[in-house]
């Protein structure tokens, strides 16, 4: 596994329903750096998030992962990506500690249920680890779906609008967990309507306008 | 990252993970899963009520209804494969894990195989006795539903993801899978009755065996082509 | 960088090729009607009087090019299917929806004159021989592509699953028709069949060879005149086409 990530975006463009929504996005992502895409509602934040996780399409230019196109290598590149979208990718029928052990097993990774137990509490739903996610709040849901960033390694954070339904307290453990993964040499690239301290980490930010 | 305290697991624990978790999944909705079975049993039952008790008649399309009611119920079943997963974003992480997606497919398969088909399986011998077959016919007729259930679930996965998220799926998914359903039917229903008429049903058994292995090695590829499609 | 074939690229943008189908399916029109002029004369005024099935048997002059055009029409159907999906050109995927409805027309037709054929013949309206039953699924076939088009939206997701399609169908067409066949003569030995085309004397095979031709140039013609439309409906936010229509 590299060192040194970076995430280069290269003349990127999309459209949708044959309409374009953006173009030309050029953009250098190194390690230790967050990426904030910025732009008004429907200029396509999640279209190029979906595109970075190679889940769309690239309608035009290329998304480069370590010099290498990720069309190229999308097995590697999956290892190093862990991606949140507005769904939470959480089975309601399923327990809070039943979806992370299978979200982490998705990522080829197995941890113990006293881990897991203990990352629901470091993400403040402590306690509810056997309740059924049918019967979580929207805010408890989020922080669930946003557990899974802690249980296995990835190099790149891609979060769509992780801060919404999530209190104040949420928030400031949200930003320390992306700080301290930016510390270690991890990259994120994140939306958000609110604005986002993320401790000293060097930011970019990309506007998408038609 | 203080992730590491995760170790690194085979393949094989994450497809095991995907069947543990459908199995959950199933359990907690006993309803979903026993519907189609009770489906069998009904339309089986509807065909004496329309042609008539004559028992020579009924055994002789034993064979024949009883397969095609069985698609039926398998076919009724296959939109739990990728819907709900489709619905709450899990599907999306399983597109994006690091394990082959066709493998992740083969194992949803799978589980839908034994969660829908096996009770097809199981409940067919007693349908068998109340349309008249004998026994070895039934030993036939479940064999041949044991390896024909199981190229149903792996066809259907693929008109299950072509049709997510679409208006009129339901319907529309029967449309696309039931002509693709026609040669497992016909060596299926065929087998019992080659057996019944003293041909010996080793022919079909065999056709059914290799359908399967086909659709074993091609379903789950058709499968993840569709499945990128529709979430793309 | 020019190759001889190179220039022929151009004609994958949707707009140079509207222009290019609008000179071209005329000419495939006209020599259409040519060919089912000529076909349908071959047909039924020199082609000599058959000793077993007397004039009905005439009615082959269609059937049998029909169903090999349905046939030909799914390959060449899931061909560009394949393309789309491997090169990601927009214009495979309406080639391949432009073909579709002629492919099911086909499909229908040959199935309607294999039954006028066989009431005649056989005194029932429809008999279940291995070539009909097999048309009748290439019809659900092609009813299945038709459905799935309309369901969805998103006319890119729609070209892509139903390529997917295409190409499923594409492979099971053999398994199917090895299928049918067997189920056939297994229930119905050799009695029926549909299929005994009598002995061909030559001016028979002329008939049936222009038919097919015919055919062909009318399928061309009409999947050209339904592609300009199709590229007119999907490309109608682009410059070129708001010109076009005005």
């Amino acid at each position: 596994m590299n060192a040194q990530p970076v995430l280069r975006l290269d003349n990127v463009g999309c459209s949708k329903g044959g309409r374009p929504l953006f173009r030309g996005l050029q953009c250098t992502l190194r390690t230790g750096h967050w990426l904030h895409v910025a732009g008004a509602n429907g200029a396509g934040k999640t279209s190029l998030l979906r595109m970075l996780c190679g889940l769309s399409p690239i309608d035009s230019g290329d998304i480069f992962w370590n010099g290498q196109s990720i069309r190229a290598q999308r097995t590697e590149y999956q290892q190093d990506l862990c991606y949140l979208g507005h769904l939470n990718g959480l089975q309601e029928s399923l327990t809070a500690l039943e979806n992370l052990s299978f979200a982490t097993a998705l990522r080829g990774h197995a941890a113990p249920l006293a881990q897991l137990a203990e990352t629901l509490a470091r993400f403040g739903v402590a306690g509810r680890g056997q309740q059924l996610v049918r019967h979580l709040s929207q805010g408890q849901k989020r922080r669930v779906a946003l557990a899974r960033l802690a249980l296995a390694p990835a190099r790149l954070w891609v979060l769509d609008e992780p801060f919404v339904a999530m209190d104040d307290a949420g928030m400031r453990m949200l930003e320390a967990l992306i700080a301290g993964h930016l510390d270690h040499g991890g990259l994120a690239v994140l939306t958000s309507h609110q604005t986002v301290n993320i401790g000293s980490a060097p930011m970019q930010t990309v506007e998408l306008r038609s | 990252m203080k992730a590491g305290q995760t170790r690194r697991v085979g393949t094989g624990a994450v497809l095991l993970a995907v069947l543990r978790r459908e199995t959950a999944l199933a359990l907690r909705h006993k309803g979903e899963v026993l519907t189609p079975l009770v489906f069998f049993i009904v339309i089986a039952s509807l065909f004496p009520l329309a042609v008539g008790p004559e028992s020579n008649l009924l055994a002789r399309m034993a064979p024949g209804v009883l397969w095609v009611s069985a698609l039926l119920a398998a076919m009724l079943s296959l939109q739990r494969m990728f819907a709900s997963d489709y619905a709450d974003g899990s599907l999306e992480q399983m597109l994006l894990s690091p394990t082959p997606l066709a493998l992740l497919v083969a194992a949803k398969a799978l589980a839908h195989f034994v969660l829908s088909g096996l009770p097809l399986v199981l409940v067919a011998p007693v349908l068998g006795l109340q349309f008249g077959l004998g026994g070895q016919s039934l030993g036939i007729l479940m064999l041949s539903l044991l390896l024909g259930t199981p190229t149903l679930s792996l066809i259907g996965g693929i008109g299950a993801s072509l049709t997510l998220g679409v208006r009129g799926a339901g319907v529309l998914l029967s449309l696309l899978v039931l002509p693709l359903y026609i040669p497992v039917l016909i060596f299926g229903a065929g087998a019992v009755e080659a057996d019944a008429s003293g041909l010996g049903a080793s022919g079909h058994l065999s056709v059914l065996a290799a359908l399967l292995v086909l659709a074993l090695f091609f379903a789950p590829l058709a499968t993840t082509a569709a499945l990128r499609i529709s979430l793309e | 960088m020019t190759t001889p074939g190179s220039h022929l690229f151009k004609y994958a943008a949707p707009q140079k090729f509207y222009a290019l189908a609008g000179r071209m399916w005329p000419w495939f029109a006209a020599l259409s009607a040519a060919l089912v002029a000529v076909g349908l004369w071959l047909a039924f005024f020199v082609a000599p009087i058959d000793a077993q099935q007397g004039q009905g048997y005439r009615i082959i002059f269609v059937h049998v090019p029909t169903s090999q055009m349905s046939m030909l029409i799914y390959l060449v159907m899931a061909g560009w299917a394949g393309v789309g999906l491997v090169f990601n050109t927009r214009l495979s995927g309406m080639m391949a929806s432009a073909l579709a409805p002629t492919g099911a027309l086909f499909a229908f037709l040959s199935l309607v004159t294999g039954s006028l054929w066989g009431k005649p013949m056989w005194g029932a309206w429809w008999v279940w021989d291995a070539r009909l039953t097999s048309e009748l699924i290439l019809l659900f076939l092609y009813l299945g592509f038709l459905a799935l088009q309309s369901s969805i939206d998103d006319p890119r997701r729609a070209d892509k699953a139903c390529a997917v399609l295409a190409l499923v169908g594409v492979v099971n067409v053999p398994v199917i028709y090895f299928s049918v066949t067997w189920w056939n003569t297994l229930h119905q030995g050799a009695s029926v069949s549909l299929t005994r085309v009598p002995s061909m004397a030559a001016p028979m095979l002329w008939g049936m060879l222009t038919m097919v031709l015919a055919f062909w140039m009318y399928t061309v013609a009409a999947a050209l005149a339904r592609v300009r439309s199709i590229i007119l409906e999907r490309e109608r936010h682009t410059e070129w086409v708001k010109h076009a229509v005005e």
